[in-house]
């Protein structure tokens, strides 16, 4: 094969050279089975057509997302159950074109059209599986207590505003672009938080998340992953009704 | 370093019949819809596919195509008189189309597949251009071409010319049907689909005799399959609709596309008209030569390869089988065949190697707007249990494939994804 493989020939265009980022060998699916426990008849005598079901045309996504968004045991691998579903239908359009990157969910969406996003975003915004345990706390009280001034209150003298301030007093979010902060692992936040922070990961302008995660430091970001990760899901999760609150300032995904 | 000249002959390839002087085309191009012919052109051509960058304007090229002898950028061919082609005349853009040279006499690199396009009539290159011209022009420079020593000296390009280009018009045949010439036209030339689907030979070029045998698409590891043989992509028993079903929606009972032929289908043919879809459909089935299965030879010794299947069943029924069926007959057109189905027992075992590590969703297409898809599993199975699963699709229910090893499964992971 690698004499095939050194031929030079036609070459087409490779937009982004990205490889599988994070390492993908590592990832690790608890719940593999879950995916195909779902038990679809077996040996049909005639040719069957597939369920038209969005159940079914997001197979693709559920080993990683869990069958209802409700994640996976990888700890980089987000809920997606409930969130708003402009929220998931903007992140959807950043993967399809590289905005946001990781390599093998842009290639899955690199040719789906909006609609169809938008139909994707709905199912999982749709769903709502119970929220997960909130983690076992593993940091000292004195980090908590920043992560949760920071949230709750923000940091007046750093410039940081309360993070409830655009995500709600809840921090379930709002309609049609806010996410809520709650289900979701430490290790996901501070690699989001850290991704604006090197400017990996942008959102439409103004980037309103950009300025607020440039202005905390690695300790406020441990700090802030880790809190979130203690809350325990109110009774309803589900992000407030666009323009339930006024954000401190214009965030370009969320048109208020 | 290897001697300049195979290396030189990088980009692209296409094969060539005589250069002819008769039209294909006898559309006028009188009347005011040749803007609109020339759009219908342009995607034809899939132009917007490579002259436009990720989240870039449409045309204003900057979009980089990686070769193994450094990156090249495409051009700005918006109609904008300073960075773009607005001052050139249907006369300049009818000699690049037609001859590989811009108007100042230099020679374009191959990646622009010129090869192909010098098919192309004066009236279907005036109406490209026509419909180039009605775009909105936008300034943005174009970038220069990134590439190593010495390949960043155009004079190289005479010799891939020598060896590989043939300039001239499309000639149909005339012991053939007016539809089988229009999809030989359509194939050859703008469709440019031996740019992929030929062999490469050791000078980096395809030669006439190879044209549409197929051939490995390097820096992106994706094979594309001889559009000749019937052990590949060859469309000999295929009917018809399943071939235009193919090219149009980008699925069919008989298989679907992925990598970059679902691009090509997304871009490009989706839009063809039905009468132009047939006339593909009728060119490739009548080039598919009859080519018998050859048995398996197994590359594995024997006890080995039956182990690997025996755990490739397990895997298959645990984690395809729901799709796919047991039997691999599957839920086509949704959920494609495996039994039966040449792109998966075809001697090479890159694409569905590269399909099982890392899924896909066949794109959204006029025919197909809500595609079903399938999980990567690079995530979820061992370069071993990859190797087994592939080597039982390959093998069963009919399938006459050779089994892979893990090494070559463990090889792929690192292909790029775009
Ligand atoms: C191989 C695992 C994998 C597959 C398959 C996958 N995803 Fe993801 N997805 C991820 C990871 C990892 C992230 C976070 C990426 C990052 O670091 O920004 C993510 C992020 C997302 C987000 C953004 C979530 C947020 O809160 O910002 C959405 C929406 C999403 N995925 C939807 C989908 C859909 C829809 C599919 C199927 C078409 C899919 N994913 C398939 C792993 C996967
Ligand atoms: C000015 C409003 C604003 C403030 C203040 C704010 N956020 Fe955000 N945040 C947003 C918006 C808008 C998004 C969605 C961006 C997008 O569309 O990608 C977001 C997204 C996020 C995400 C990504 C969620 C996911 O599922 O991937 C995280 C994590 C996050 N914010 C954490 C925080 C934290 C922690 C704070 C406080 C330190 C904070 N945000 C303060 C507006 C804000
Ligand atoms: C496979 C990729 C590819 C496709 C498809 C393609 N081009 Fe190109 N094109 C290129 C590259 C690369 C260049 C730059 C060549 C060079 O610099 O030598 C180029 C250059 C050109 C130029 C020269 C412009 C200038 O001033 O540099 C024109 C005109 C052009 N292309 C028109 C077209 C048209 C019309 C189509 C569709 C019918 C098309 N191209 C399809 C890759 C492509
Ligand atoms: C950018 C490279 C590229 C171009 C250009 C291209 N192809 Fe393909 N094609 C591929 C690859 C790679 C595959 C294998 C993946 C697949 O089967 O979808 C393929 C597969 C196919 C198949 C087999 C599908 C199956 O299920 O067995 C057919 C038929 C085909 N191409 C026809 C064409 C025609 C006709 C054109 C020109 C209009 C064309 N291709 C242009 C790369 C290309
Ligand atoms: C959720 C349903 C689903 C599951 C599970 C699934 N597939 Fe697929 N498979 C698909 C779909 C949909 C496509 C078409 C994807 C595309 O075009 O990008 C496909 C395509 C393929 C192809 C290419 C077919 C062709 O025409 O060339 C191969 C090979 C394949 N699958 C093998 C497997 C194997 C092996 C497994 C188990 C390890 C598996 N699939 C599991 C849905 C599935």
């Amino acid at each position: 094969m690698s004499d095939v493989m050194h031929r030079t020939c036609a070459v087409r265009p490779v937009p982004r050279g990205g490889r599988w980022a994070r390492a993908c060998g590592a990832l690790t699916f608890a719940t593999v089975g879950l995916l195909f426990a779902i038990g679809m008849p077996m040996a049909p005598a005639m040719a069957q057509t597939a369920p038209d079901t969005m159940a079914a045309r997001v197979e693709a996504c559920t080993p990683c997302h869990g069958n209802r968004g409700e994640g996976t045991s990888d700890v980089y691998f987000p809920r997606l159950a409930g969130k708003p579903s402009g929220y998931l239908y903007n992140q959807l359009l950043a993967f399809r074109s590289g905005r946001r990157k990781y390599p093998p969910m842009n290639y899955l969406l690199e040719f789906l059209p909006n609609a169809y996003l938008q139909e994707m975003a709905d199912y999982f915004a749709d769903q709502r599986p119970a929220q997960p345990d909130p983690a076992p706390i593993t940091v000292s009280d004195d980090i908590l207590q920043r992560g949760e001034a920071l949230a709750t209150g923000g940091d007046s003298a750093a410039q940081v505003p309360a993070c409830a301030s655009c995500h709600g007093a809840e921090l379930t979010g709002m309609e049609p672009g806010i996410p809520g902060l709650l289900g979701l692992r430490p290790n996901y936040v501070s690699a989001q938080l850290g991704a604006w922070r090197y400017g990996t990961r942008t959102a439409t302008s103004p980037d309103c998340m950009q300025p607020v995660a440039a202005k905390l430091t690695e300790a406020d970001v441990t700090a802030v992953a880790a809190y979130l990760a203690t809350l325990p899901a109110p009774e309803n999760a589900a992000p407030l009704p666009k323009g339930s609150y006024a954000l401190p300032f214009p965030c370009g995904s969320a048109p208020n | 370093m290897r001697p300049m000249l195979p290396q030189l002959v990088i980009i692209s390839a296409l094969a060539f019949t005589a250069p002819a002087v008769k039209a294909q085309s006898n559309t006028s191009n009188t009347g005011g819809d040749i803007v609109a012919r020339g759009e219908y052109l342009a995607r034809v051509g899939d132009c917007i596919a490579c002259h436009t960058a990720p989240e870039g304007q449409p045309f204003a090229g900057g979009r980089a195509m990686q070769t193994p002898f450094g990156a090249l950028y495409t051009s700005n061919i918006t109609p904008d008189p300073v960075t773009g082609i607005g001052r050139w005349t249907a006369d300049d853009f009818y000699t690049t189309m037609h001859t590989g040279r811009f108007p100042s006499g230099g020679l374009l690199y191959p990646a622009m597949p010129f090869a192909s396009y010098t098919k192309v009539t004066r009236a279907d290159s005036d109406a490209i251009f026509a419909y180039l011209k009605s775009i909105p022009p936008v300034r943005q420079k174009n970038r220069s071409h990134d590439l190593h020593f010495p390949y960043d000296n155009r004079e190289l390009i005479l010799g891939w010319r020598t060896l590989f280009f043939r300039e001239g018009e499309f000639k149909s045949d005339p012991a053939k049907s007016p539809e089988w010439n229009r999809g030989a036209y359509l194939v050859d030339g703008l469709g440019h689909c031996g740019m992929c689907h030929s062999p490469i030979n050791a000078l980096g070029g395809s030669s006439q005799a190879d044209a549409f045998k197929g051939g490995l698409i390097p820096m992106q590891n994706w094979y594309a399959p001889s559009l000749t043989s019937n052990r590949e992509a060859g469309l000999g028993d295929w009917s018809l609709k399943d071939i235009t079903d193919l090219l149009q929606a980008g699925a069919s009972k008989r298989g679907v596309v992925f990598g970059p032929m679902a691009e090509v289908v997304h871009n490009s043919l989706q839009y063809l008209t039905d009468e132009d879809a047939r006339a593909m459909a009728v060119y490739l089935k009548g080039i598919a030569e009859a080519s018998p299965k050859a048995p398996p030879a197994s590359s594995l010794p024997g006890s080995e390869s039956s182990l690997l299947i025996s755990l490739g069943k397990t895997v298959y029924d645990a984690r395809c089988a729901g799709c796919h069926g047991v039997n691999g007959e599957g839920r086509p057109p949704h959920w494609p065949p495996l039994a039966n189905n040449q792109s998966i027992d075809m001697p090479s075992a890159v694409n569905p190697i590269r399909m099982v590590l890392n899924g896909g969703y066949p794109p959204g297409t006029r025919g197909n707007p809500r595609p079903y898809g399938m999980p990567p599993f690079a995530g979820l199975l061992s370069d071993n249990e990859i190797a087994a699963v592939v080597s039982y699709i390959r093998t069963s229910w009919g399938n006459r494939g050779m089994p892979v090893s893990a090494r070559e499964a463990n090889e792929l992971r690192a292909a790029p994804l775009d």
